[in-house]
């Protein structure tokens, strides 16, 4: 699987940014509906670290530190591949969950049934919720109306 | 001087268990949890996450009922903790440009593209204490969606650039210089400088750049943009070799524009000054702006003179996890250092009235 | 390329234990430590050399090393090491074959001199009471070290990085699951 085009990167870099979004719960609940996953053999644990966040001065400018985040890492081995997980926060259930899927994902047998089953109805419920709060902010949008000018 | 001095042992266990108490409050009152701090001061936690300078909402409303309020205290015991964790590395620059927008505002253009949205801000709510939140389980409004999403919009300062009129920022390419990991040294670089600043004390942050309005430092900022709401972070894990996102972080971001006289090498136009906070942090994104633009005097070739323009000045004493350090240290035991202040005083008074009393005689 | 294979078992307690060792080794110069018990690096890395680098390189330690794409892959996946674009930049350097010269390492500067880099190098054996005679701070008369497997002339460009003090190159000698140090104040004497 090292071979990868760019093709399936771009894929597995949606289906990671998916799962970093979802919470273990919800991952668990919706592969507690499919056929289980192959056992994994963990290559490094769960661990909790922090990445450094950066910035641009002036939003374009010069890249600078602004601060860091918590994030939780983990990766997994099923058969011959390769699962890596990088999650915001400290859920270490969400980083195995997120490896091992990332693994079973990138074998071609098992990923339209993973794809249908977990990472397209979380990716529908992450956008609704993106879709719910643009709204939102879209009712607190300003219509300027012109006064009339009086003497 | 100290000396090392022994003895408080049970006096500092019986100080904490009354402490635990003392948070803990009235029994009778039922207990706070992490998650209601999280999710019902929210402010309180944004502001531990970037004095503290570690995004982590759960933690900082741990730190927050830890530290019964106390704020700084909360943002020390963040900092303490972050030292525990290993890091991973540095995130890509996060595109603002594309963030999913809660609030943005502009007082420079009234129609710019994307509009004026207010999200949920303080600004125009009267400031008249609001009783029925005194009252438990009263059904609070829901707020109302429109038919269309908000875009996601460009910068406004891109309006201005594009004209000209702004002056552009050098993108650089170099790796940002690191207050964690190495200590300040002077002249600090602005990427030094925006690191200092975006974990800086909210309240020396602000009266610096309320400084500057008055006349101290003078500029004349307009606020080009506010902008809060998530952005995503983008991370490349060097065993994958390629970007991901990790999750989205929720920050507020201020453009101040200032009028710039402009050089010999370059004419008339726009500069700005820069604010980037963890969480919804407006008051303290606009200060470091300002705070941001008067430290840029020198490389504009403007006058020193103001305390906000002196980066040693404001640098060295932004940092309220330091400074509370540095001034309740004052609280230890200085019995050594003071005994020899009273003998040395002593000295002199008695020299003194030996004096006094030999003119008397006189 | 083969499968990766783990790294530490438990990563806090294998990685303070590896630090330990190098601790000790550097305080007392020429005494032998054990590391990397158990580990099982990818070839050719010996298991000391990887628990030194596990234990102290990370994303903020730029890393040069001659152990080939096993190697690579299992470095930049459990120590998260970056590529240094250069030797000299290097803060660590790891040499499985021939070490490079140590004049061509950073060795700080006379104001931050504990940028120096870190030289890691593998040899055929590390054994105490023979050999070198080393002295210098942590040291009460002479430890004695015979090394096995370092190029000719190491002792004299040693001498020359002595005399950067307090600049300079530290360099930590690595044979299987043991491990000696070499501080940049120590003096080596040949036997």
């Amino acid at each position: 699987m090292t071979d990868m085009t760019p093709d399936p990167i771009a894929e597995r870099r949606r289906w990671m940014a998916v799962l970093a979004r979802a919470e273990a719960d919800e991952i668990a609940a919706l592969l507690a509906a499919l056929p289980p996953l192959p056992p994994h053999e963990r290559l490094r644990a769960p661990e909790t670290g922090l990445v450094m966040v950066r910035g641009r001065a002036g939003g374009d400018g010069g890249a600078f530190n602004l601060g860091e985040m918590t994030v939780t890492r983990c990766a997994v081995r099923i058969g011959g591949v390769v699962g890596h997980a990088y999650v915001a926060g400290r859920d270490k259930r969400q980083a195995e969950l997120a490896a091992a899927l990332d693994a079973a994902l990138q074998d071609p047998a098992r990923r339209a049934a993973l794809m249908d089953g977990v990472i397209a109805p979380l990716d529908a419920r992450q956008q609704a919720a993106r879709d719910a709060e643009a709204r939102r902010a879209a009712a607190t949008k300003v219509e300027f109306l012109a006064m009339q000018t009086t003497r | 001087m100290y000396v090392a001095v022994k003895g408080g042992e049970r006096a500092i266990s019986a100080a904490h268990a009354w402490l635990d108490e003392t948070r803990r409050g009235d029994p009778a009152v039922p207990e706070l949890t992490v998650a209601q701090v999280e999710q019902q001061m929210p402010l309180a936690v944004d502001r531990v996450m970037a004095e503290g300078s570690c995004h982590d909402r759960f933690l900082a409303a741990l730190a927050i009922k830890q530290a019964k309020g106390d704020l700084i205290e909360a943002a020390f015991l963040l900092r303490a903790y972050r030292t525990t964790l290993p890091r991973f590395g540095a995130s890509a620059p996060l595109e603002t440009g594309a963030m999913r927008l809660r609030r943005r505002i502009s007082a420079t253009y009234k129609d710019l593209p994307g509009g004026q949205v207010l999200g949920p801000t303080f600004d125009y709510t009267h400031r008249l204490l609001d009783f029925a939140l005194a009252a438990e389980g009263t059904e609070r409004a829901t707020a109302p969606e429109a038919d269309a999403p908000v875009p996601a919009v460009p910068r406004v300062t891109e309006l201005l650039a594009r004209e000209g009129l702004m002056q552009r920022e050098d993108p650089g390419d170099g790796e940002p210089g690191d207050l964690t990991r190495e200590p300040l040294a002077f002249p600090a670089a602005r990427d030094v400088r925006l690191q200092n600043l975006a974990r800086g004390d909210e309240g020396f942050v602000l009266a610096l750049g309320y400084s500057t309005q008055r006349g101290y430092g003078g500029n004349h900022p307009f606020v080009g943009e506010i902008r809060v709401g998530h952005v995503a972070v983008e991370f490349t894990p060097p065993e994958l070799g390629f970007p991901i996102e990790i999750g989205e972080i929720a920050v507020t971001e201020c453009q101040m524009v200032n009028q710039f006289k402009g050089s010999r090498t370059e004419p008339p136009q726009f500069t700005r000054g820069y604010g980037l906070v963890f969480g919804h942090g407006e008051r303290r994104a606009m200060a470091m702006a300002l705070v941001d633009r008067a430290l840029r005097s020198a490389e504009l070739g403007e006058d020193v003179t103001a305390p906000a323009q002196d980066q040693e000045f404001v640098l060295y004493h932004s940092d309220n996890i330091e400074a509370t350090g540095f001034v309740e240290h004052l609280k230890l035991p200085h019995y050594v250092d003071f005994q020899s202040e009273l003998e040395n005083l002593r000295t002199i008074r008695a020299a003194l009235v030996r004096e006094s009393l030999r003119e008397a005689a006189e | 390329m083969t499968a990766l294979t783990p790294g530490f078992a438990d990563p806090v307690l294998d990685a303070q234990a590896a630090f330990r060792a190098v601790l000790e080794a550097m305080s007392r110069p020429g005494r032998v430590q054990r590391a990397g018990a158990g580990l099982a690096p990818p070839a050719p890395l010996m298991p000391a050399a990887a628990a030194v680098l596990l234990a102290l390189a990370d994303s903020g330690t730029p890393l040069v090393h001659d152990g080939g794409e096993d190697a690579d892959a299992w470095l930049r996946f459990h120590a998260g090491a970056p590529v240094s674009p250069t030797l000299a930049e290097a803060a660590f350097v790891l040499a499985t074959g021939a070490p490079p010269a140590l004049s061509a390492l950073g060795t700080g500067t006379e104001e931050e001199p504990e940028r120096g880099a870190t030289l890691v190098v593998q040899v055929a054996s590390l054994a105490e009471g023979d050999g070198w005679r080393l002295i210098g701070p942590g040291i009460e008369r002479e430890h004695r070290l015979a090394v096995e497997g370092l190029p000719p002339g190491f002792v004299q460009a040693w001498t020359a990085n002595r005399a950067l003090f307090p600049r300079g190159v530290d360099v930590v000698l690595c044979a299987g699951e043991h491990l000696a140090a070499l501080p940049r104040g120590i003096t080596i004497a040949e036997g």
